[in-house]
């Protein structure tokens, strides 16, 4: 547990990152890692259309080259339309070489849709495919730093039903939707052998930390350039780098679940702006008290994001941990 | 005895029956024995084997939070 010092002060201002110095270093550290570490040719990236994705593929055009850089375009019939769209202008401004593969057809073949159907009408009986649909957490309080979770579906006519999910539902749902995320990857690793590439990991340190992200799907990769960074750092190197304005403008979402929601709603119990704030602070010893003169939270807030980061950062433990085996004697 | 079922799913689920069941006044959530998920799966049993609802507004630490905390809860719902 990391000591709280009174005397820190923070600031927003420890979280400003010398672009061009930090460019450079990672360009060195992706081309380095690629050459002589890894003996691949290129990069593979998944684009979603949103910052983390967008911020790796150009930093790997940096380092290695627009025509070493192959990003994978991976929507389904629930993507949010803004994520092919948004993707595909990510691709077009880097120019690199993009390959569309659309999962539906393998998330059909895994059965996916039809037992997401099944699964939200235990709750829901009324639910059918062309209603939407997402898991909202429960907000935090100083009665509780565990989350819960409801089901709020939404009918074509905008009739919305909110239900708490039991935890074998939970557990189902996140079961079949963690498929999305391992699909796209299973893909990324296609085309990286394919071409003799790497896979380029998108995760930034926000995300690897508090564990959102799905072991063996977003969360894998060769390398993972952003996982030192928060995502208001993540934000600075987008307008450096130069990414389209609606890339940089746009505020993180979730797009895992049909119906709209931001990742603060489903993940993070703060916008992320506040959240990399409260992070910092945490782990670096700051006192909540200073975290919420410098962000304009409540001091009670802070005190119970402090405690919900590090409730996180241990339950979610196993996610970031290899493979676990005996020691060598 | 409400006490020593709950310490007994509690044991079965989340400690493969370990011969070493946590004290009953310990943090479940602190001790890092369940998640939130976990918590949930507290609530289902609850729920089923003690024939109650539980409210969101009672989904708690107070009442949720450890064995002695649990079986509380439980004997006030049932009055």
């Amino acid at each position: 547990m990391i000591e709280i010092n009174l005397a820190k002060e923070f600031s927003y201002e420890l979280l400003s990152l010398d672009c061009q110095q930090e460019t450079a270093c990672l360009t060195a550290f992706i081309s380095e890692t690629l050459t002589s570490r890894l003996r691949k040719q290129g990069a593979v990236v998944g684009l979603s259309g949103g910052i983390d994705s967008s911020v790796t593929a150009a930093l790997c055009v940096r380092a290695l080259g627009p025509d070493k850089v192959i990003g994978l375009l991976m929507p389904e019939r629930t993507s949010h339309p803004d994520t092919l769209r948004l993707s595909q202008l990510v691709g077009e401004s880097l120019k690199i070489k993009t390959i569309l593969r659309e999962i539906t057809p393998i998330l059909s073949g895994l059965n996916f849709y039809q037992e997401m159907t099944s699964c939200l009408r235990e709750l829901v009986p009324e639910y059918s495919e062309d209603w939407k649909w997402k898991i909202s957490a429960s907000e935090l309080t100083e009665e509780r730093i565990f989350t819960f979770f409801w089901l709020v579906v939404q009918s074509p006519g905008g009739e919305i039903i909110k239900k708490r999910l039991p935890a074998e539902t939970l557990r189902r749902i996140i079961a079949l939707s963690n498929f999305r995320q391992r699909v796209r990857k299973m893909l990324e690793y296609h085309y990286a052998d394919r071409f003799n590439y790497a896979v380029a990991g998108t995760s930034n340190l926000l995300e690897i930390d508090q564990g959102f992200f799905v072991k063996l799907g977003d969360g894998a990769g060769d390398f993972k350039p952003l996982a030192h960074l928060y995502k208001t750092q993540v934000y600075q190197l987008a307008e450096y780098l130069e990414l389209p304005e609606t890339i940089t403008s746009r505020q993180p979402t979730a797009d895992i679940h049909p119906l709209a929601q931001g990742q603060d709603e489903f993940f993070f119990l703060l916008p992320y702006k506040e959240m990399d704030a409260c992070l910092y602070g945490e782990k670096n010893g700051f006192s909540p008290e200073s975290v919420a003169r410098a962000t304009g939270l409540a001091e009670d807030k802070v005190r119970l994001a402090y405690k919900q980061i590090a409730h996180r950062r241990n339950s979610n433990a196993y996610l970031r941990l290899n493979p676990l085996v005996i020691e060598e004697k | 005895m409400i006490k020593d079922e709950i310490r007994q799913f509690i044991t079965e689920k989340f400690l493969f029956n370990s011969d070493d069941p946590p004290d009953d006044d310990v943090s479940l959530l602190e001790m890092n024995i369940v998640d939130s998920v976990g918590i949930l799966e507290i609530v289902s049993f609850l729920e089923s084997h003690f024939q109650i609802k539980v409210e969101d507004e009672e989904l708690t630490a107070a009442n949720l939070d450890s064995i002695n905390k649990i079986t509380s809860f439980i004997e006030k719902k049932r009055g």
